[in-house]
Formats: structure tokens, sequence, C-alpha cells
């Protein structure tokens, strides 16, 4: 390419070792006249071609350092101390051309959500046209060239993408398309702003694949950022763990990942379910305590508060950066004995299993759901059969659009299902509609929202949101109430001193907690969790998930458990139903479902997902994004994707039935089990010998 | 990009007071740290410190002190005609002047206020609460009704108000009690399409679905679970309203429908006082005129100042 301009060779000819070189690094936001320190000391440098990773919780500085090398800190936010130097330069003494210039030539920046970073009124195809309009490329081949480059970035019809307006555009194609636009200057430094957060986990596969094969194609250097430990451990070369505006440990990725050398690192890892690790095998670890506000902690370790292994030292003298081993430093005192942090939760669990011979708590027969938009018939959910036992926890598992909100929606009586579903409470059928059930059958079943956010009135008080259900649901009323709603506030390990607050003064963690409460005020059979940990930290979402786990074995509640992370379903699942385009494909124990042989469909799902352990397995490509419901394919619905589609034409002509295949685990495919199971386990002795997914 | 964030404020980073695991040994002493009393109290402040805010309430304090002391510190008796003294150009006796039957200018629209501070906020507060009710209904409930309603407010919206108010008005016969019924049935209308926009955006949160699940009654999901939360625009366009209601018992009153002479009301003033402008009696007609706009100002100050500390 030949955006190489007498600036960027000007540079060529010293070659800077690093591309980016951040020492210690102070950045501070004033607030209310204050200065509070968000980053302190943080330093770091990132190699020629290398990428380097930066994980930690919200709050805890991965974009603010993003925005300090960019120089993008909002107006009251500013580099206090020490200095980022890219490619040689220092944005923080550029005047306003130059820093102009180096944002458009020298470094590159994707967000979170593709939608918001595009603008909506304007076709794709000029947006990424300007990128080398700015670069003083005319406009007819500034479009032609916006044209090779999404063929670059592996999008099949780049004609139609260009014509497009964004929001005609699925979120993966966006995202290709600002990567696009990202590398379309040859920028020397790309930062990745948590780019699949917003993904489909089959999605965010080939999103990450793409940035992999494009970084060493355009021999960019990489800044990634993300909260996802597994994304950043297959992405990246080193990683910088950070923690309330420091960078506490830094190394290499694989040897951070297997062993952790400072204490927020080891007990950030043990808060993610891995290795296929379950609900009765015992319960996740969870960091004590509270991340501390920014500048709170002026001398000290900034993790102490939370730290098991601190002691007096800690508190009193500021860690430096410790060099661990060549190349890798961590900021603890004790950072050899780091691996041996006391777990924060006890690990002993005590669970029933659900028992398999009891009757069924619900059973859905036939359970549809037809919307009908613009004349077109979209058929999100189609004649599910399932039974659900007491105590037990299905999990829904599906790439968005596969039905799974849908079908919980139905159940719960939000959505009025298609004539001739049948859903029955206890051997009852129950009203299609919520309104017009009583108040033990609305009592029976409740959910937990994914977004709590939206699930709380924030007018009312944690104390009128948990009273009314049990007004409402439980029946209870005067002393009783009060006596059980302070039990109830409890039992989800809150404290009486939070009853008067609205859901805005709480934490994300804080506020999901007032919603499981609430939806056990009325002890219900039947509990739906959307997506319940999906908008919360991983150590917020280990305390969650040991919550609902502790709470199913006291009440042995039932839960239908909807989550796009597959290691969270599979630690809290007994049973699993994997839907796609609205119908079940496979059914069965969640061992089963886990261990194989998988349906197509399940395979390729489980190997979309980056791993913590070991090294990467050999994907299953899944082709395309999933189809509309409206206009679902012929015969076997996953046929447009099946990577193991059969050559005789059955599969695209005939829809396979769901069948029991061994007992109790169901099967929607033409393949026969045993072939499966010889395809599946030849793959996998070729590639890896891990068959762990988490 | 830059003005949009500040990485310190609660909402923007969540995880800033994130409460975790099963001991709290710290407490929660960063998730508590606004409370709702220092948020209001917050809102105030900036509203105190907004001078817009500051002025507009002065004038508007003046006008209500007018309103209900107006008589005991006017200058002259407002409706005590004097033969003698007609016409009279400001002096330092009249500053105001006088009108056709030598009654005081300045008393007048001092003693003015009290009908008009009267009748506006009554009238907007009828308007407001009946708006919010029809408003809350049709956005919760959609279907039939919000269909039926809304084309009843097209209708209405579509002639100008001054007009529906003053074929009621001619109907019923003028009086206080009808000017308020009108003037406030007709702003319903309006005020039930601002809070009925509201109320759709409330109604894909999942606060509602919960409360459907629980089986709560239609009136108490509107007016427990909704109304709340719509508050803000709901005050925001009450204060707007109150200015147009002003300007509309004063138009009325101008074209003889609202208050009956001789009691002083700016409006019918003006529309006597009129017809001797070109004769050159130009202070009898502007200082009614400019006591109706700098009241409708004030209003208006008020009310921009409030959204703008809501919106933030």
């Amino acid at each position: 390419m030949t955006l190489a301009t007498s600036f960027d060779q000007a540079t060529l000819v010293e070659e800077p070792p690093t591309t980016l070189e951040v020492s210690h690094l102070d950045v501070a936001y004033r607030v209310r006249g204050k200065d509070r320190l968000a980053l302190r000391d943080v330093s770091f440098s990132i190699g020629r071609q290398e990428s380097f990773g930066l994980v930690g919780e919200s709050g805890c500085g991965k974009s603010t350092t993003a925005l300090a090398i960019t120089r993008y800190l909002p107006r009251n936010g500013r580099l206090s101390a020490g200095s980022v130097i890219v490619n040689g330069q220092d944005p923080a003494k550029m005047d306003k051309r130059a820093l102009r210039k180096f944002r458009a030539r020298t470094i590159s920046m994707v967000y979170q959500e593709p939608g918001r970073a595009l603008n909506p009124s304007i076709r794709v195809g000029r947006q990424v046209a300007e990128v080398y309009e700015i670069a003083g490329t005319k406009r007819p081949e500034a479009l032609a060239r916006a044209e090779e480059l999404l063929r670059m970035v592996q999008i099949a019809d780049p004609g139609r993408v260009l014509h497009s307006y964004p929001h005609q555009l699925s979120g993966g194609m966006l995202q290709r398309v600002m990567i696009a636009m990202a590398l379309a200057s040859e920028p020397a430094l790309l930062i990745l702003d948590e780019p699949t957060t917003a993904l489909d986990a089959t999605v965010e596969a080939e999103v990450l694949d793409l940035v992999s094969s494009l970084r060493q194609q355009f021999e960019t250097s990489v800044l990634f950022i993300s909260h996802n430990l597994a994304v950043i451990a297959k992405m990246c070369d080193r990683v910088g763990v950070m923690y309330a505006g420091e960078l506490v440990e830094q190394g290499p990725a694989r040897e951070v990942f297997d062993n952790p050398r400072h204490p927020y690192t080891v007990g950030l890892l043990r808060c993610v379910p891995r290795g296929g690790q379950r609900k009765d095998h015992g319960r996740l670890d969870t960091i004590p305590g509270f991340l501390p506000g920014p500048g709170e902690v002026p001398v000290g370790c900034v993790f102490a508060m939370r730290c098991a292994l601190a002691n007096q030292r800690c508190l009193e003298e500021t860690p430096p950066m410790y060099e661990v081993t060549q190349g890798r430093t961590s900021r603890c005192h004790y950072h050899e004995r780091a691996p041996e942090l006391p777990r924060a939760t006890p690990e002993d669990v005590t669970l029933r299993r659900p028992d398999a011979a009891e009757e069924p708590v619900i059973r859905l027969r036939g359970v549809s759901k037809t919307f009908h938009v613009r004349g077109e018939h979209v058929r999100a959910v189609v004649g599910v059969d399932l039974d659900l036992k007491a105590g037990e926890t299905l999990g829904l598992v599906g790439e968005s659009g596969s039905g799974k909100t849908t079908l919980a929606r139905v159940l719960l009586g939000l959505s009025v299902p298609d004539e001739g579903s049948v859903i029955e409470l206890e051997g009852s059928p129950l009203a299609p509609e919520c309104t017009k059930r009583d108040r033990k059958q609305l009592q029976a079943m409740q959910i937990v929202f994914q977004n709590p956010d939206s699930a709380l009135n924030r007018r009312h008080s944690v104390r009128h949101i948990i009273t009314r259900a049990l007004k409402k649901l439980a029946g209870l009323s005067g002393e009783a109430c009060e006596q059980r709603l302070l039990e109830i506030v409890r039992s989800v390990r809150m404290e009486e001193r939070h009853l008067p607050l609205r859901p805005y003064q709480l934490s994300g963690g804080l506020k999901q907690r007032v919603a499981i409460a609430r939806a056990f005020a009325g002890a219900p059979r039947v509990l739906v969790c959307d997506e319940p940990t999906s908008a919360l930290d991983v150590s917020v979402q280990a305390a969650i998930l040991n919550l609902l786990a502790d709470l199913q074995s006291r009440e042995r509640v039932t839960y239908v458990f909807i989550s796009h992370d597959l290691g969270v379903v599979r630690y809290l699942s007994d049973s699993i139903a994997v839907l796609y385009l609205g119908r079940v494909m496979q059914y069965g124990s969640a061992e089963t479902v886990f261990s194989g042989p998988h349906h197509p469909y399940t395979e390729s799902l489980l190997s979309a997902v980056p791993s913590l352990d070991g090294a990467p397995r050999e994907r299953i490509r899944l082709k395309g994004e999933i189809p509309s419901a409206a206009h679902s394919p012929s015969g076997c619905v996953f046929h447009t994707r099946c990577p193991r589609r059969l050559a005789n034409g059955l599969c695209e002509s005939t829809e396979p039935a769901l069948v029991e295949v061994e007992p109790g685990h169901l099967m929607r495919c033409h393949i026969p089990l045993d072939e499966l199971r010889n395809l599946q386990t030849s793959d996998s002795a070729r590639t890896a010998d891990q068959p762990n997914i988490s | 990009m830059t003005a949009g964030i500040d990485p310190l404020t609660p909402p923007v980073t969540p995880g800033v007071a994130d409460e975790v695991g099963t001991g709290s040994p710290t407490g929660a002493a960063g998730a508590l740290d606004v409370s709702v009393g220092q948020v209001r109290r917050e809102q105030l402040h900036q509203l105190v410190r907004s001078r817009a805010f500051m002025i507009g309430s002065l004038i508007l304090l003046w006008w209500i002190v007018c309103a209900i002391f107006g008589p005991l510190f006017a200058p002259y008796d407002a409706t005590a005609a004097n033969i003698v003294a007609t016409q009279l150009a400001p002096s330092a006796a009249h500053w105001f002047g006088t009108n056709d039957v030598g009654e005081d200018v300045l008393s007048r629209v001092i003693v003015g206020a009290r009908d008009i501070l009267e009748i506006a906020p009554l009238a907007t507060l009828l308007g407001t609460v009946l708006g919010t009710t029809i408003g809350l209904a049709q956005g919760y409930l959609r279907g039939a009704f919000d269909m039926l309603v809304g084309r009843i407010v097209d209708a209405a919206l579509s002639l100008p108000i001054v007009i529906v108010a003053f074929l009621f008005v001619v109907a019923v016969g003028p009086s206080t009690l009808t000017l308020i019924i009108v003037i406030g049935f007709v702003f319903s209308l309006i005020i039930a399409r601002t809070v009925r926009t509201a109320v759709l955006q409330e109604r894909e949160l999942d606060y509602l679905a919960a409360a459907r699940l629980r089986g709560e009654s239609v009136p108490h999901v509107m007016f427990i679970e909704i109304l709340p939360n719509v508050l803000g625009p709901i005050l925001v366009e009450f204060t707007v309203r109150l200015g147009y209601a002003i300007f509309t018992i004063a138009t009325l009153s101008f074209l003889g429908f609202g208050v009956q002479l001789p009691t002083p009301d700016w409006g019918a003033d003006i529309a006597v006082n009129s017809n001797y402008l070109a004769a050159g009696y130009w202070w009898e007609t502007l200082f009614p005129a400019l006591a109706i706009a700098s009241l409708i100002i004030a209003i208006n100050l008020i009310g921009d100042s409030i959204e703008a500390v809501l919106i933030q």
C-alpha cells in the first residue's frame, strides 16, 4: 500500500525499537475541585508487531490508559506525570495539526459498539472511503480502495456493504468494517477496546481470527483491552493486569495465566468457571470487598484491603514493580507466595441432584411463537417440548436470535404463544397470558433479567421493591412481611442499611442481588435467569453464581438459565437445550452435551469459545450469520452453515426430527450418533488433546 | 467524543464501587457515595446558581406579591375614575400616566396581576393532572384507546388554542371558572402527548414486566411504577404551559371574553386603551403589555433552567 508519506519515511529512518512506550504514567481527573489519580505509575511497552493485552475489571483504568495514549482524555483529565511515546513521538507535545496527523496515521482505535462508532445516516462506503480521502486520495479512487479493503477483512459482498447504512448490517459485519477503517491508514499501533464484547461467541471467534491474521499482514502492533481473560490469552503475546489504576502484573500471556504472581490475578482467574467446573464440584472463589475509588489508597498496596495475604507492610509500603523473572513483573511484596492465596469462599457444597423419577414441575408441549411483522411470519420458537424437574437447572444455549429469550418470555406469560402450545405447571395447564394467571401461578414462576438497571424501578427504594413482591406474591403484610424482608435481604447477602437506597446508588452486583431477592420473594418453583451475569464483572459474576447455586440447594428451585457464556452454563446446568432458529437441536444432561458427541451446531458453538487452558482447539468454522427466522432454510434449518452437512442432499430437503439417540439425549440431525462420535473424536485427536471447552 | 466522558461519575463506570464476594469488611462506602438528598440538593444548588433561574424567580415573585398585596401598596385605587385627570402622560404623580377615565395605570398594572395569577396556575394544574392521566393511559394501554385519544388530540391541536377556548367561552359565557376549565382541558391534550411519549420509552423496560408478573393492577402500574419516572418531563411541560396559559388568558381578555371591566386586567386594559394609541396615548397600552411580557419571560426562564438541570 502506498500511504507511506514523507512524514512516515522520516520516522522510518530512526525506527524506534518499540511502538509504544508508556513510562510512569499518572492520569488525574479533576472532580469537584479535587484531583483524583485514575492511573498511577503505569509503565509498559509494546514492541514492533507485538500484541499486548490489558485486562482487569471495569473501573480499573484500562480505557483511561487508551485515552491517555491517544490524547483523548476528557476535559477534566490530564497526564499529571510520566510520558507516552508512540513510534518515537510524544502526543502530549503535539500541536493541533500534528495531533490530527498523528491520530490519522500513526494510531487507530476500534471501540466496543460498532453500531455507535459509525454515523447512522451516511452509507458505510462513504465512511470507509473518508479514511483515504483524508490521506489525500481522490473520491472515486478512495471508493475503489474501500472496496478492496472490505475484501481484505473477509467481507464476501463488499459492494453491497458499501452501499448499506450501518443499521442494515449485523454487529459482526460492522465490527469488520470498523477494523477495516482502523487498518486503512496502516497505523503503527492499533488499539482495540473490548472489540468483541457486544458480539456472539461465534462471531467473536471470527473477528478475533481476522484481527490475528490482519495483524501479521499489516505488521501492526496491537493494544488489546478486554475484561475477558480467555480472549486476552488467545490474542496477546504479553499481558498487563490492571487493578485500581495500577498495572499490578505484567508478563508473557501464557505464563501470567498459568502461573499468576499477583494475588489479584490469582483471584480473578479463580472466579472464572473453567475446565468443566460444575456447581456440585465446589463453589467458585470470589474476591471479597470493593474496588477502591480513584486515589483512595495513597500509600501501600492498592489490593491490600481485599487480599488475604496482606499484612502491615502491605498497608504501609507501596510495593514497587518487582521483577519476578526475566520480562515478568509483579507489584506485590510477596509475589512468591501469591499462588497460595487462601480462598475467600469455602469450596464445599451440598447439592441435591434432581430426582429423575419425580414428576416434572413444568411441562412444555409443542410450544411455538410466531411474530407477525409487516406481513412476514417470524417463527421465533418452533414446537418445543421440554420437562423441568424440581431443583433442576436447564441451560438454554444458542446464538442471539435463536429464540432463547422468546421461549423464556412465553413460559412466563409475558408473550402469548401460538394456538396449540401447552404449558403445564405441576400437571395443570397455565393461561397463556400472565395477567390471566392466578396468584399461586404467578408466584410459582419469576425471572431475573439481564440488565438490573432496566429491571428495577429507579424511583423505588430497595425496601419498596422487595416488600411489594412479598405483599403481592407471598401475601404477607405487617410484621411478618418485615421479618421475611430482612430474611431475604440477608439470604442474598445484603444488609439492612441497603434498604433505603435507590438502585442508582448501588453497584451492578448489588442491583442484581436486589433483583434476585425480588424474584425469590414469593418462593417461586421456577426461576428464569436471562443472562443474569453478563452485565457484571467476573468477580461479581462468581458471587452471583454461588448465590444462585446456594439458593437452589436450599429451596429446590428450578432454574431456566440463559447465557451466551458456555462456561457459566456448564457450571450451573444439569441439563442443556441447544436452540437454533427456535428449534431444540440437542437436549441432554450437561455432561452429555458438553462431552459429546455433539450436534454439529453445538460443536461449532463449543469450538468458538476461547479457552484459558492449554492450546487453542482447531475451530469448526461456522459460516456466516444466523438466518432470519422469517425465512428459515428448507430441510434442516442449520444446513446453510453446517460444517458436517451430508453430501447426498438429505439435509437440504428433509428436516430431521428430534429423536432420542441415547437414553435422555435428544438430537435433531441426520447423521447417526456413532458417526458423529467418530467424526468428532478423530478431529480433536488430530488437532489437540484438550477436551476442555471453557 | 471527549466531552461525553467523565470516568469518575458513577453512571459511567458502575464498577467503581462494585460489591463482590460474600463478606464486605470495608463496607459499601463507595456504593453510598451519593444519596437521594444529595442529588436533590445538588440539583437545587445548580438551579440557584443559574442566573436565568434567579432573574425569572425575582420577576415572578414581584408579580406574586402584587397579586396578593397589590391593593395595599398601589399608589391609587385602581378602579377610581377621575374625570379631571384623564389621559395624563407619565409624571411624578402618575408614574405610568392615567387612562381614558382617569384611573392610575401603575395601580391597575399592580392590581391586575391578581386574576391572571389565579387563573393561569389553576388552569395549568388542571391540564397537567388530566393530561398526565390521559397520557399514562395512552402510553401504557396503547391499542384502541390510544388511537382514539390520539386522533382527538390531533383534531384539537389543528385549531389555535385561542379559537377553541373562544368557542367554549362564547357557548358557556365568560367566568373565571369557565376560563380555568377551558384552558385546562385544551392543555391536557397537549400535555397528554408529551407524557405518552415518555411512557412509551418506559414501557420497554423490564421493571414493568416484573410488575405484570406480580399481578399488579393497571392503575398501580400507571401511577406507582411509571409516573415517578416521567415526572421530569411533566414538570418541564407544566412550566411551559403556564407561560402559554398567561398568554391565552391575556388574549381572551383582550378579545373581551376574559375578565370583565372595570376589574383591572392587563389584557382587557390593552384592548380598551389600544383605541387611543393612534392619538399618542401610548403609556396606557405599553405598561400592561410589558407586564404580560415580563411574566411570560420570567416563567420561561424558570422553565428553561429546570429543564437544563433535569436533563443533565
